[in-house]
């Protein structure tokens, strides 16, 4: 492990909202590597700028200080269009709220990121049917969003974040809107697709999502508060 | 990303929100064909005017006299009438028509019919007045010596007491006598409050003696031998009107002479009024298309700025997305657009309010291009901001 280069190498990083005196410093010195292959889980109280890490991580917004190398590369001295490509090529993102293109098959939406790399619409296809097929909605490709539950929404946001077969998944407090049922079957494509080498970072402040990761790191006004790995012999075994 | 690829995923966008679509296409659409129609119904009004004043005779001369009544001495007579046809003095006068005009009942086997001006004239006032025969024939100068009753009526006269037959050779009672039927005139355009079709015309001998008495004419209608003679026509005459009819004592002249060209120049004059007013109507309503698709088009991209901020989360270059936008604008602009001179070009079929509407080309060109502009700009613009946006603003937006 210690040969390969982390795929997330964030240095000193802050970030600050307003000026003067509403100042608000919502990441101030946070500093976080994270190898290939690992499952890591933030955490923090409402407020402890999990949500902008997240952001600047997904390379959605951008820091005020700090260094930020995702797969070696220093995105905060990329162009517009060179972030559009790291976005595209590196990095699946799962929003809290599904943000799939409304009135949108779930195929057409998993497809997007594909097309936007300008593969051809059969490979797309394809390539779609198979992510969907990883999260075990193969058989809903043609419905749209709204005749889906939350839990296949996110599902579908899932395949379309893995897709493009990134560095990175992040996910931005996934369960965040789903109820146990659902919960419990993204959780369960997390655990798949980590079993299968996939880095992934999501956020969540529900304990027992948390728990299933092998490595929790927990925020607390912007900084990293503790940082442990944990074992998950229960999970690996079953 | 390629052309089609963009150009595809434009029509995705717009099939996917088909209401909206077609809400701001109609918009569009109304915003258009209403500014087209508008002009288009009042360049027909202008052109109306025109086509009926044409239809009077540009080269004629109508003599009226300013004393009401049949004052003895002061009103119109047979014998002004003949001293107007004299090739010495008035050399450019072609033909002279001396006219009674009166309002007398028709009735033909029982059903009757009001006629609003019955006729009484010489067989040159046809082809003064411009109005030709449609049937039968015209009554004749010999006619007019023996006073024969035949009468020539109007189109409306013929619907109204003879509906389906013809009326030729058939007799009416007017006014206690009766009138032989000898031909039916063409139809005319009506100008405006008068139906001219709601005539009948007789020889003026044979009226003056059944219906209107041997006082003064209602007026004579004076033919120029050109159209462009008519000034110089009516200067002769006046000159033997001067002698025939005196000034009163207190200087106001005993006759008034009415010139249909200054009266088509007048018309044309008012018309092109009419055709400005409408064209400041037209683009207050141009104006007012422009903000409803401003509109509606600012609001359709602002709701899609979370859209746009999950494509862009994706990975589409900002390039891609406001291509995307720009086609999907262009599409509704042009479709809109497209379909509104379409409806405008049907609607222009039918007569608006009595008008025979009649596209003006120019009309169409700005109505369609400003709209398409305003389409394009107010489509464009909020979706090149839009792009422009972190994606994180741009998802947060509300």
């Amino acid at each position: 492990m210690a040969s390969t280069r982390p795929v997330l190498d964030v240095r000193d990083l802050s970030k600050v909202y307003g000026a003067g005196e509403t100042t608000v410093r919502a990441l101030d010195g946070v500093s976080l590597q994270v190898e290939r292959g690992a499952y890591l889980a933030i955490m923090g109280s409402s407020g402890s700028g999990k949500s902008t890490l997240m952001n600047i991580l997904g390379c959605l917004d951008i820091p005020t200080h700090g260094r930020y190398l995702l797969d070696g590369v220093d995105v905060s001295r990329l162009t517009d269009s060179q972030l559009a490509l790291v976005r595209n090529r590196l990095i699946g993102f799962v929003f809290q709220a599904f943000n799939l293109i409304p009135r949108t098959s779930a195929v057409a939406n998993v497809e997007l990121p594909l097309a936007y790399s300008g593969m051809r619409a059969a490979e797309r296809r394809r390539r779609a049917m198979f992510a969907l097929d990883v999260v075990g909605l193969a058989d809903r490709a043609e419905h749209e969003p709204n005749q889906l539950s939350g839990g296949q929404q996110q599902r579908v946001a899932v395949a379309r974040a893995l897709v493009t077969e990134p560095a990175l998944l992040l996910a931005d407090e996934p369960t965040g809107n789903l109820d146990s049922h659902s919960t419990e079957e993204v959780l369960t494509v997390f655990d798949d697709l980590h079993a299968v080498g996939r880095t992934i970072v999501l956020i969540t402040h529900e304990e027992e999502v948390g728990a299933r990761a092998d490595r929790l790191v927990k925020l607390f006004d912007g900084r990293v508060s503790s940082d442990v790995r944990q074992d998950h012999l229960g999970r690996h075994a079953a | 990303m390629n052309a089609t690829e963009i150009l595809r995923f434009a029509l995705r966008g717009l099939s996917a929100n088909k209401l909206r679509s077609v809400l701001t296409m109609l918009g569009i659409l109304i915003g258009v064909a209403a500014v087209i129609l508008l002009v288009a119904v009042g360049n027909g009004s202008a052109q109306a005017i025109a086509d009926r004043i044409s239809a009077l005779g540009t080269n004629t001369l109508t003599v009226m006299s300013t004393s009401r009544g049949s004052s003895s001495g002061g009103g119109l007579s047979l014998k002004v009438a003949e001293a107007l046809q004299d090739p010495v003095l008035a050399p450019d006068v072609r033909s002279v028509s001396p006219v009674v005009s009166t309002s007398a009942t028709l009735t033909y086997e029982g059903s009757d019919h009001d006629v609003s001006s019955f006729v009484g004239t010489t067989p040159d006032w046809f082809g003064a007045s411009n109005f030709p025969v449609g049937s039968g024939a015209l009554f004749t100068a010999d006619d007019e010596a023996q006073a024969r009753r035949v009468v020539v009526i109007g189109q409306t006269v013929a619907e109204e007491l003879f509906a389906g037959t013809d009326p030729v050779g058939l007799q009416v009672t007017v006014g206690g006598a009766l009138f032989t039927i000898v031909g039916v005139l063409d139809e005319k355009s009506s100008s405006g409050f008068s139906d001219s079709n709601d005539t009948a015309v007789a020889p003026i001998s044979a009226v003056r003696q059944v219906l209107a008495g041997y006082g003064a004419l209602s007026s004579i209608l004076v033919e120029a031998r050109d159209s462009d003679l008519v000034d110089t026509a009516e200067t002769e005459i006046a000159t033997i009107l001067d002698q025939k009819m005196p000034a009163s004592s207190d200087g106001t002249t005993a006759y008034r002479i009415q010139n249909a060209s200054q009266l088509l120049e007048t018309q044309t004059e008012t018309a092109d009024t009419f055709t400005t007013l409408l064209g400041a109507v037209a683009a207050i309503s141009l104006l007012v298309g422009g903000i409803g698709i401003t509109n509606i088009m600012l609001v359709t991209v602002t709701e899609r700025t979370r859209e746009i901020g999950i494509r862009k989360a994706l990975g589409a270059p900002r390039r891609v997305v406001l291509s995307q936008f720009l086609i999907e604008a262009t599409l509704l602009s042009v479709i809109g657009g497209g379909l509104g001179v379409a409806a405008a070009l049907i609607g222009s079929r039918f007569s608006i309010v009595g008008v025979q509407p009649v596209i003006v080309p120019s009309s169409v060109a700005l109505s369609l291009g400003v709209s398409v502009l305003i389409g394009l700009f107010f489509g464009g613009l909020p979706a090149a901001r839009a792009a422009r946006l972190r994606p994180i603003d741009a998802l947060r937006y509300e």
